[in-house]
């Protein structure tokens, strides 16, 4: 507890503020002791002089030191900013608590009323608890007071809400314990923290209210001055010495800062760790390098076979991390053919979705992406983005992201968010983008579509949403679809359905698809060929139809064997792969896998394998690995710790 | 900007449909409810005030010297001598004819002072909120963007910290710097009154600085978790051109937040009036409540309280049905 206070005082902020409060409670100690004499001394000469010397911030109607006034009004503007803070926490304590003590229904009848008293500002109550109870000081503390309460009542109400909800009070009230005894023991130690801190902010506040009030003539009433009074009286006087005004307005910024600030500084210091955010500051990177890639990929384009729709080359994925830059993607090489379907799997964080988001360039700001070579239908996405570009990619590649639940506008119909592909990208009017809409719905097999465009997305299941989200992408003709975890957030009984139409559309059209898993299984089924990713590199690329028989990398078949199928026995555990992914921040010299993996050798741990064909496998098959093809070790006999062990 | 082709649904369908299915009906319903029981506890508490002031509230008014029986006319003048039932009574069907009463000091009907004092301040919260939306929308989008994740740290330090002081000036007391340096060192802009367009500018602009800087970091904070949201992704995914992501993608999911507090922000506004008019001798109900508390002019006191109380239910209902247009979601949410 100590330390949490003194961790406060100690940031900037924190300290300024707990300087500027400690100084102004000085003040209002010391002030009319040291200068109350002072301030009440009447000069004839010198009536409303301006700043000089002798007056540093002149004098008033009656040739008084203004300066002195402010110092000295000190002590009176701050206790009655505390009273009134005082009465607004006690009442406001009073309110929110009784809910609890009274029970269910004039505890509701209660909050209510609270709830309808905290909707006028607070303001506006104060000049009702003025009229009634008159104009002067102690009407002001009163009204400022009162009017504060609903609130603190509010907050109260919250926080009690909140710590009634915990075991130990339900134990209390089981025991048969009385409301206001649990009350007083269990409740209130636990919110008293909060209510100190908005307490602290709200004195700030009361300050300033009550200055207004004084300022308005309804506060403070002569012979006795608070700042308020004093910028009352300033002002009448204001084009005759300006600093009648100023000065006590400054006062009462000043003090009212000290306060807020103090309170915001405390709040933020209990509630949130110090020193969070403080990491290293990456300075603005530019998402795309500004050289151009390197002319190789200019001349290599004519070799090419003209079906090729996505060709990515050494592809690196940089992000700024907390300790330096992180690779989760290094060096990723793979072309995509018209009408193919590319599974990649790995499991979380092997860089697949990064993947994902490079080739298709909607990698946040943050993220830098590199390559020999990024090409889509023969444009080169690693040059700056240009409105043909977007044209183009906005008609032709189709994006599915894994949580339809998030990956709709909420604000905004289903039509009108997929007609705005049509209306920014075809140049189609409105209505010809809103009978697109309709006709793609339906396309995607979505009953009743012409309904169905007007409503919101959370009107949408999950399935239709993710089959939305496919027909969104058909709205232009795309050539591929990009699919990120498309069945990850649904339930098991509608993945088949989204799977097969990813599949129909695939078949129709001969639309490439690139989807990408941690689902061996799904990929298996859906896809021709799949590239196995680990540690931001490929394993494997192998023909789906070769991967539970003739996969060479231990990992793939260390991921297919993770698998359970109809002769996996249940009694036994299920298959895991032992040891942990790797840290993309500190990936290991040589084979990233060779800590988890059972036939790793020295070689594996000093250099990297390349992914190359293999000499006897066939020639659609590349692996990346040392020993790939070698039997597996049986998988008993092996220590837990000695895998994550690193060399 | 934000395209939507489809016109939105008529509050009330055809018959045979049931109330539960339809959103904006409930809606309304319940809308409805709660702006009825505020209105009559507003009601009821503005007729309480006068009952509230401990003691005579007329001798009070009148001064101790006052004779009797003026004490004893005024009484019956205000009707304090009929039992307190038939008092209320009176009082609510006085405000269902628009009788408000008449002024113990300038003997005008009060709803006559309302009538002639009101279009000034209602003039002067409306030019101050929409300045203060004028700025805080594109400030808070523009950092929101400048800020989002991964960038501007600096401008983020620089514009939370000056935010949090700026919204720490009181209205009434940035009207006073404003006055000093526009008015009376640099001799701009007029100081008092409302008689030329100029005289706008100082009052509007005190009033409408905090609420615009609050709003701003609100809706930067949004801004800068909506552009985080999967559905600004997708948008991304379609291309579309920043400006459409920004305005009309991100900006509604953001505003939405923002209007929750804007509400308090702008009710807060509306009370604010009353100092701002105060210190630019402002001929609204501002200035004429404070006269009218400091002579003790009950009945005018009485009504201007329940029209500001109205303003501010009036603009809690407004933006409860801009949530409800701007958030699909919100009409359905019970409280």
């Amino acid at each position: 507890m100590q330390g949490r206070w003194t961790r406060v005082v100690r940031t900037p902020l924190g300290l300024t503020a707990t300087v500027l409060v400690v100084a102004v409670v000085a003040l209002a100690v010391l002030g009319p002791v040291l200068w109350g004499s002072g301030a009440g001394a009447v000069d004839t000469d010198a009536i409303l002089a301006p700043p000089s010397a002798e007056h540093l911030a002149g004098t008033d109607n009656l040739g008084r030191d203004i300066l002195l006034r402010v110092l000295v009004a000190t002590r009176l503007s701050i206790v009655l900013a505390l009273l009134a803070i005082t009465i607004a926490v006690v009442c406001g304590l009073v309110l929110g608590s009784a809910p609890f003590v009274l029970g269910r229904r004039s505890g509701r009848l209660l909050a209510a009323g609270v709830n309808i008293a905290v909707a006028f500002p607070g303001l506006l109550l104060a000049l009702f608890f003025a009229v009634v109870f008159g104009v002067g000081a102690t009407g002001a503390v009163l009204a400022i007071g009162l009017a504060g309460a609903p609130a603190f009542a509010r907050l109260t109400q919250t926080l009690v809400a909140g710590v009634v909800a915990r075991d130990y009070v339900a134990a209390a009230q089981a025991m048969g314990i009385g409301r206001l005894r649990i009350l007083v023991r269990h409740v209130l130690p636990n919110i008293a923290e909060p209510l100190v801190v908005n307490a602290t902010i709200g004195a700030g506040s009361a300050l300033l209210s009550f200055t207004g009030l004084s300022f308005l003539g309804l506060g403070v009433q002569s012979p006795s001055y608070d700042w308020g009074r004093l910028l009352y009286d300033g002002i009448a006087t204001i084009y005759v010495n300006a600093a009648a005004a100023l000065v006590p307005g400054a006062a009462v910024l000043l003090a009212g800062l000290a306060f807020n600030l103090f309170g915001e500084s405390v709040a933020k210091g209990l509630g949130v760790p110090a020193g969070i955010g403080l990491g290293a500051v990456v300075p603005g990177r530019r998402a795309v390098p500004v050289d151009a890639p390197a002319p190789a990929g200019r001349t290599a384009a004519a070799d090419r076979p003209s079906d090729v729709v996505l060709d990515v080359r050494d592809l690196e994925v940089t992000v700024p991390g907390p300790a330096g830059p992180v690779r989760p993607v290094r060096g990723v090489s793979f072309d995509v053919r018209r009408g193919e379907a590319i599974g990649i799997v790995g499991e979380s964080g092997s860089g697949k979705s990064m993947t994902a988001l490079a080739i298709t360039r909607l990698l946040a700001g943050r993220g830098r992406v590199d390559a020999a070579r990024l090409e889509f239908l023969g444009q080169d996405l690693l040059a700056p983005d240009t409105a043909v570009r977007r044209r183009t990619l906005g008609t032709t590649l189709a994006m599915v992201f894994q949580d339809p639940m998030t990956a709709f506008n909420p604000t905004r119909r289903i039509g009108a968010q997929l007609a705005e592909v049509a209306t920014h990208h075809q140049g189609m009017t409105r209505r010809a983008a809103a009978a697109r809409a309709v006709d793609r719905l339906a396309a995607v097999r979505i009953p009743d579509a012409p309904a169905r465009v007007r409503q919101y997305p959370h009107e949408f299941s999950g399935g239709m949403r993710q089959r939305a989200m496919i027909g969104m992408g058909l709205m232009g003709s795309p050539a591929l679809i990009v699919a990120d975890e498309p069945t990850t957030a649904l339930d098991v009984t509608v993945q088949q359905q989204v799977l097969d139409l990813l599949t129909a559309i695939r078949r129709a059209d001969d639309v490439a698809l690139v989807l990408i898993s941690h689902d061996v299984t799904v990929v298996g089924e859906v896809c021709d060929r799949i590239l196995v990713m680990y540690a931001g590199r490929i394993v494997e690329d192998l023909p789906a139809a070769d991967l539970v028989t003739a996969a060479r990398h231990p990992y793939t078949r260390a991921l297919v064997d993770a698998v359970p199928d109809m002769t996996t026995d249940l009694a036994e555990p299920l298959a895991t792969i032992p040891g942990r992914p790797v840290d993309p921040a500190d990936v290991p010299r040589g084979c990233a896998y060779a800590d988890r993996c059972p036939l790793a050798g020295a070689r594996c741990r000093a250099e990297d394998p390349p992914l190359v064909a293999g000499p006897d496998g066939p020639p659609g098959h590349r692996v990346a690995c040392w020993h790939a093809g070698e039997p597996l070790p049986a998988p008993a006999g092996r220590d837990y710790d000695e895998l994550v062990e690193s060399p | 900007m934000s395209a939507t082709f489809i016109a939105p649904n008529p509050p009330a369908g055809p018959a045979g449909t049931r109330l539960r299915s339809r959103p904006w009906a409930r809606f309304a319903v319940r809308r409805l409810r709660r702006l009825l029981i505020s209105l009559w506890v507003l009601v009821t508490v503005s007729f309480a005030m006068i009952h509230l002031i401990p003691g005579d509230p007329v001798r009070g008014a009148l001064g101790p010297t006052a004779p009797a029986e003026l004490v004893e006319a005024q009484r019956h003048a205000l009707g304090l001598d009929d039992p307190i039932v038939v008092q209320y009574l009176h009082y609510l069907k006085g405000l269902a004819t628009g009788d408000l009463g008449t002024s113990l000091v300038s003997r005008l009907p009060v709803a006559d002072v309302v009538a002639q004092r009101l279009p000034a301040t209602l003039v002067l919260a409306v030019l101050a909120f929409l300045v203060a939306v004028a700025v805080a929308v594109p400030l808070g989008v523009v950092t929101g963007v400048l800020t989002r994740r991964g960038h501007g740290r600096r401008t983020e330090l620089a514009f939370t910290t000056t935010s949090i002081i700026v919204a720490t000036i009181p209205d009434f007391l940035l009207g006073v710097a404003l006055v000093y340096v526009f008015g009376i060192e640099l001799g701009w802009l007029p100081v008092a009154g409302n008689d030329t367009a100029p005289a706008y500018v100082l009052p509007v602009f005190s009033l409408a600085i905090g609420p615009a800087v609050i709003l701003a970091r609100i809706i930067r904070v949004e801004m800068v978790g909506v552009l985080e949201a999967d559905f600004v992704r997708t948008a991304r995914a379609k291309r579309l051109p920043a400006r459409t992501i920004y305005a009309g993608h991100a900006l509604p999911n953001a505003v939405t937040a923002a209007l929750t507090v804007g509400g308090l922000l702008l009710s807060a506004l509306v009370a604010g009036t009353v100092l701002v008019e105060n210190v630019f001798a402002w001929p609204g109900l501002g200035s004429t409540i404070v006269r009218s508390i400091l002579t003790k002019d009950y009945p005018v006191v009485q009504a201007i309280v329940l029209v500001y109380g109205v303003g501010v239910l009036i603009t809690n209902l407004a933006v409860d049905v801009a949530l409800a247009l701007l958030d699909p979601r919100s009409k359905i949410r019970e409280d």
